[in-house]
């Protein structure tokens, strides 16, 4: 799965992995420092840049075909108009999704991650260099279908926001609860399906949010028959909003 | 199956501080693992002798002292283990708890090997 995904060792750090062999006197030392601290260091200088421009980032994570593309282009065709959008798009392989955003005439920048299950900064960093952010105002960045790893990485984004289809179980908070955990807002997207499928209950799920001791809002939504999707905008110009004046987050 | 990542994170940390105390090698690594970190202790051990071979921790000890996940309530002011699944008070069963363990992920300590006189 993850075994090429070794992004964190880099032409420039490469020579530290330096071989030795034991001998002589030992010396204990102390570290308490955060096992992904390189990771962490390059989201903050992320998350400094996008600050720098008055940029809010806004990181999508799902399972594979939640809907998260098609909820952008749906996002894009209302809020386009009035807010400067951008997408950053992790997918394993292809193009394709970054084709279907840049068809809204929106700048994307795709990060194909070949096998590796998750973004981190390291690869935010370099896809940010290749948007002019003095020109946005929003940036999705939309990571790769996952509701394990993309968890544990923080790329300088201002709010996750974690989606769950009913077309999954309703339990999916319940068997990851590290991904609900790490959300700012859930939606239950594919919402029109409700009434064929008939055993996913919204009530059941969102209770198993709450068990994690989350109280993050939950909206549901249909990107296909647009309904609820106004009060997503709302959410993310509320967002925009408190991005601007300085206020907390909604 | 992130945790080869992880790894590799944690082994350029662990060869900063090797070279920075001109250590020979490194012989015991100790990290802090909490079941909500989304990192899997087994697999991290799995992980490790891929990522550590040829490199200066290549002989160490993984050591990983796995998280209990405790909650203090706010509504009654009990404080529990729990599981990772629920964090709800096991007293009164309220939701608006404070997690004190469980998402721990952290590089505790390192022993390093000093250059030894015998060479």
């Amino acid at each position: 799965m993850c075994d090429t995904c070794g992004c964190n060792v880099t032409p420039g750090n490469r020579h530290l992995l330096e071989s030795a062999h034991p001998a002589g006197g030992r010396e204990p030392v102390a570290v308490l420092q955060g096992l992904l601290a390189e990771n962490d260091r390059a989201a903050a200088h992320n998350r400094a840049h996008l600050e720098t421009h008055g940029v809010l980032a806004v990181n999508l994570m799902s399972s594979p075909g939640a809907g998260k593309t098609t909820l952008l282009e749906q996002t894009i065709d209302r809020l386009g108009g009035r807010w400067r959008l951008a997408v950053i798009e992790g997918d394993l392989e292809t193009e394709r999704d970054a084709e279907r955003i840049r068809a809204r005439g929106v700048p994307v920048v795709q990060i194909t991650t070949g096998t590796a299950c998750h973004l981190d900064a390291h690869m935010v960093h370099r896809a940010l260099h290749r948007l002019d952010l003095s020109r946005l105002d929003l940036l999705f960045i939309e990571n790769v279908g996952n509701l394990v790893c993309p968890a544990a990485f923080d790329l300088g984004q201002h709010h996750n926001v974690t989606l769950l289809a009913v077309t999954e179980g309703d339990d999916k908070p319940a068997k990851y609860p590290v991904m609900f955990r790490a959300a700012h807002l859930v939606l239950f997207t594919k919402a029109d399906l409700l009434p064929v499928l008939g055993d996913f209950a919204p009530d059941r799920a969102e209770d198993h949010l709450r068990r994690l001791g989350s109280a993050v809002p939950v909206l549901s939504l249909s990107a296909r028959t647009g309904d609820g999707v106004e009060a997503w905008c709302r959410w993310l110009e509320t967002a925009l909003d408190a991005r601007r004046t300085g206020a907390a987050a909604p | 199956m992130h945790e080869l990542a992880v790894c590799r994170s944690m082994l350029s940390q662990v060869a900063r501080i090797a070279a920075r105390h001109r250590a020979r090698a490194v012989t015991r690594i100790s990290v802090r693992i909490g079941p909500l970190s989304g990192v899997e202790p087994d697999l991290l051990s799995q992980a490790f002798p891929f990522a550590a071979a040829g490199t200066v921790a290549e002989h160490a000890a993984l050591v990983i002292d796995a998280r209990p996940v405790r909650v203090h309530c706010e509504a009654c002011g009990h404080e529990a283990e729990t599981g990772p699944r629920n964090l709800t008070c096991p007293r009164c069963g309220d939701g608006r708890t404070r997690l004190l363990s469980g998402d721990e992920l952290l590089l505790a300590e390192v022993e390093l090997l000093h250059q030894a006189t015998d060479t």
